[in-house]
Formats: structure tokens, C-alpha cells, sequence
């Protein structure tokens, strides 16, 4: 054992930024997911509202951690070894897709049908009627769930510590097995996740406030 | 109402533009719509009557396939449509809606409302579609009012936005269903007066509504339905004065009952 020094508190901090990376990664990947999972859950096809439903059940009906497992282990059987970044990276997306795509099911479901029809009944197109008359509605309901979530992403980065990618809670405890400082440690951890977090809660509870007003 | 249009003897009809043969529709086991059969000539006005639910929405919602017909066949200037059609986008835009509710694209100003169809559906450039859309406005007069949001308007500006919006596609065809509904007593008038305008210029109009005075001034034949069917046509001066059928009798004697009492 030996004594917690700036160096390692620097060292917590810089990891700071893989905490970050992978937020961004998994919160890209599932807007990208989450986009498809809406639309198929919006869909006219029956097929593809069912299959799309089906994923959003098993991603909401099982814990993170067993999704994050499972993307470190299942690609190893199909002979694709994966690092604890790529795993990480690509569970908590596949996770961000169903919860996104569930947001914004609500959030497009939510546009009054007489939208649809006036944009219908002009000739739109599916993909014109989709992007210039519903989504521009649906974003603005989106925005304050959406914002909710990113900061249950952020918080559920953490888990990626457990199959080995080094995060800021892996960063954290790492340092610990060290010097064995766990409070001032954990402390310092649950500080910069609530910096991290509190502002992005706040503006999601302004933007909600604000559609209540406009609601009205 | 201070605009006429030509009463209906006087004006040409053109050659078949809808035609309606036995069409049935049903929502679930529900029958809406029951055998109908209508065929309405280009430059036509029809205005359609008749108790709620008694499916004049559904009618003239299958003509532009907002709603599925199940049996019978509807036919479109020369082309029979249905839901699965290809290229069913192509009828619907030949044929503008106008809503009780409106409808207006709340994101975007009442220009911009105007030009998103002509620039997305039929590919005219942003300035040909703009100076269309001020022109059309100023038709539905209102062209003070094109930067507005759908908020910022009254019900009566909002509907004639809607009306012009519609407009703007150049259609061969308008479907009207209960525009004035929705509106406060003072501003049914201003919506009118547009649609008078409007069937002066010949257009084809179809349009559910209860006005009386508007049914009298511009249709040519007046429908009434109940349950589904087509109880009587007829043109507005028999239809008002010499209804031949009881339900018909029943049904205006109210109507004319709860308008003057409004009025
Ligand atoms: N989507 C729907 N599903 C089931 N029933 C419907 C639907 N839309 C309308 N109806 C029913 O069909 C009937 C006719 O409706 P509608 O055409 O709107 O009548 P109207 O316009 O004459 O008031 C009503 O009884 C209504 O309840
Ligand atoms: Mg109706």
C-alpha cells in the first residue's frame, strides 16, 4: 500500500474523459438505433412493429449488466474476440437504441393525427412527411426524456468497469486497490459524475417546464 | 355573405372528374358507408349534409384514400385508387383537404405552411413556390399575416391559411369537411366568402357542412346522408323546399331550427 498522491488524483480525473468518449459513442449509436426502433415501432407493417417491440421488451426487461456481458462474451462465439471498448461501446448503444426508440415512439405518437392527414392528403411521401412535418413536432416533446436518459447513460457507463474498460469508476478503483482511500475516492467519483450530470438534469427539467407553458 | 357565385343552371359542368359505384366501407363489423354511388362533374359543387356519424367524413376521405374502401369502386379522374395504389401520392395531390381543425403545420409560419408542398411534392423552386403562396394569400386575404405562426392567427385566419395552403398545389379537386365548425360565430363569414370566391373560379368542390346559405348560394346538387347511405340528391332549390324523403324532411327541419336560433 502506499499514499494517495496528486498523480493519482490526476489520474482519476483524465479518465474522466473515457467516461465521456463512451457516453458520446453509445449516445450516437443510439440515436441511431433508437431513430430505427422508433420509425419500426411507427411503422404501417405489423411484422416490423412486432420485431421492433420485441427488442425494446428484452432490452428494458434485463439488466445492463447482463447486456454488457453478453456484448463482451456472444462475440467471442462466433470467433470475434472484442476489447472491452468495442463490447462496452456496443452493448450500452444496442441499450440506448430501445430506450431512445421507445422516447420517441411516444414522442412521434404524440403529433395529433390531423397532422399526418393535412401532410397526407398534400401527397407528402413517407420520408418528407416523417422529417419536415412530424419529427420537427416530435423533437421538441423529445428533448427532456431524451436528456433524462443521456444522464442515465452517463451514469451506466460504470458498468463497462466490470468487463475491464477503464472509465472513471475503473480509474477510481483502481487507485483504491492501492492506497485504500475509499472514501475520499468515492467521493471525488460521485462529484464528478453529479458535475457531469446535475446541469444536464436541470436542462432537461427547464426545456420540460417550458413545454408545459407552451402546452397551455 | 357579400360575393354570389353564378347559381347552379348557369354555370358549365365538365365531363366526370369523381365516380363512386357501390362503394362499401365497414370499421371492423361496423358498415359506414353503404353502397354509395355518386359521380360529381369537373367544376361541380356538392355540398353533403346529414346527422353526425352518419359517415360524411368517411365519404369524402376515401376519395383521397385518407380512409380504405373496402368493396366498390372509386375513380379518380380516369384512375380507380385504393391504399395499396402505387403512386397514390400523385392522386392525393391533385386534391386538397380542408379540416375542421385546421391542421396547420404549427412549426412552421403561414408562407411557409403554403410552400412546403409545391417545393417537396411537385418540385417548384423557393422563389416560384413563394411568390405563388403570397399571391394565394392574397386571395384568401390575408397576405399581412404570411410570417405568422399558426398561433399568432385567429380560427377564421387559420382556416383560410389552410385553405390557400391547399390551394397552392394547383388541385383539380377540394374536399371541405365541416371548415366552419370549429369557428366562432364572427369569423364563419370570412371562411365562406373564400369558399364562394372559390367555387366562382370553377372549381370542383365537395364540401360537408351545415351552412344552409352557403349550400343555397353556390351547390349545385345537395346530398343528403344518414347511416351510411345517400338519402336524397338534389339541387338546392327542390332539396330546401321539396325534400322527397321523410329523413330529409326530419333533418332540415332541425337544422334550420337550431340556425335560426344561432342566428
Ligand atoms: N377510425 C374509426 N374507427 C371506428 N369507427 C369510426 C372511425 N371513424 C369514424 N367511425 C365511425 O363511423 C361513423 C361515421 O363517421 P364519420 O364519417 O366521421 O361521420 P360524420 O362525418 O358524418 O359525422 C361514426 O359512427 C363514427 O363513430
Ligand atoms: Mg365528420
Amino acid at each position: 500500500m502506499r499514499a494517495l498522491g496528486s498523480g493519482d488524483i490526476i489520474y482519476i480525473i483524465m479518465a474522466v474523459r473515457w467516461t465521456l468518449l463512451l457516453s458520446l459513442v453509445a449516445f450516437l449509436g443510439g440515436a441511431i438505433g433508437g431513430a430505427l426502433v422508433a420509425l419500426a415501432r411507427t411503422s404501417e407493417f405489423k411484422g416490423v412493429r412486432i420485431v421492433s417491440a420485441g427488442y425494446i421488451k428484452l432490452f428494458q426487461g434485463t439488466p445492463l449488466l447482463m447486456q454488457l456481458f453478453l456484448a463482451f462474451f456472444v462475440p467471442g462465439l462466433f470467433g470475434w474476440s472484442v476489447d472491452p471498448w468495442t463490447a462496452a461501446a456496443l452493448g450500452l448503444s444496442l441499450h440506448a437504441s430501445a430506450f431512445l426508440g421507445e422516447i420517441w415512439r411516444g414522442a412521434i405518437e404524440v403529433v395529433p393525427r390531423g397532422q399526418w392527414e393535412a401532410a397526407t392528403s398534400l401527397g407528402l411521401r413517407y420520408w418528407p412527411k416523417m422529417v419536415l412535418v412530424i419529427a420537427p413536432q416530435a423533437i421538441r416533446i423529445a428533448i427532456p426524456p431524451t436528456i433524462g436518459f443521456l444522464v442515465q447513460l452517463i451514469k451506466g457507463t460504470s458498468l463497462a468497469s466490470i468487463i475491464g474498460f477503464v472509465e472513471l469508476t475503473r480509474a477510481a478503483q483502481i487507485i483504491n486497490n492501492a492506497t485504500f482511500r475509499p472514501f475520499t475516492i468515492f467521493a471525488l467519483v460521485a462529484l464528478i459524475y453529479y458535475v457531469i450530470c446535475r446541469p444536464l438534469s436541470a436542462y432537461s427539467k427547464r426545456m420540460e417546464q417550458k413545454l408545459l407553458v407552451a402546452a397551455r | 355573405m357579400p360575393a354570389t357565385a353564378p347559381p347552379a343552371a348557369d354555370h358549365a359542368l365538365g365531363d366526370t372528374i369523381i365516380e363512386m359505384r357501390h362503394v362499401d366501407k365497414f370499421y371492423g363489423d361496423f358498415h359506414v358507408l353503404r353502397d354509395i354511388d355518386l359521380s360529381v362533374a369537373r367544376g361541380e359543387r356538392i355540398v353533403i349534409c346529414g346527422p353526425s356519424g352518419s359517415g360524411k367524413s368517411t365519404l369524402i376521405r376515401c376519395l383521397n384514400q385518407l380512409e380504405e374502401h373496402q368493396k366498390g369502386e372509386i375513380v379518380i379522374d380516369g384512375t380507380a385508387v385504393h391504399a395499396r395504389l402505387k403512386g397514390i401520392e400523385d392522386i392525393r395531390r391533385e386534391i386538397g383537404m380542408v379540416f375542421q381543425s385546421f391542421n396547420l403545420f404549427p412549426h412552421l409560419t403561414a408562407l411557409e405552411n403554403c410552400m412546403l408542398a409545391p417545393m417537396k411534392v411537385r418540385g417548384i423552386p423557393k422563389a416560384e413556390a413563394e411568390a405563388t403562396a403570397r399571391k394565394i394569400l392574397e386571395r384568401v386575404h390575408i397576405p399581412e399575416q404570411a410570417h405568422k405562426y399558426p398561433i399568432q392567427l385567429s380560427g377564421g385566419q387559420q382556416q383560410r391559411v389552410a385553405i390557400a395552403r391547399s390551394l397552392c398545389m394547383n388541385p383539380k379537386i377540394m374536399l371541405f369537411d365541416e371548415p366552419t365548425s370549429a369557428l366562432d360565430p364572427e369569423m364563419v363569414s370570412e371562411v365562406l366568402d373564400v369558399m364562394v370566391e372559390l367555387a366562382e373560379s370553377g372549381m370542383t368542390m365537395l364540401c360537408v357542412t351545415h351552412e344552409m346559405g352557403f349550400a343555397r348560394k353556390v351547390a349545385d346538387r345537395v346530398i343528403f346522408m344518414d347511416a351510411g347511405e345517400i338519402v336524397e340528391v338534389a339541387p338546392p332549390e327542390r332539396f330546401f323546399t321539396a325534400p322527397q324523403n321523410e329523413r330529409t324532411r326530419k333533418f332540415l327541419g332541425q337544422i334550420l331550427h337550431a340556425q335560426t336560433q344561432a342566428h
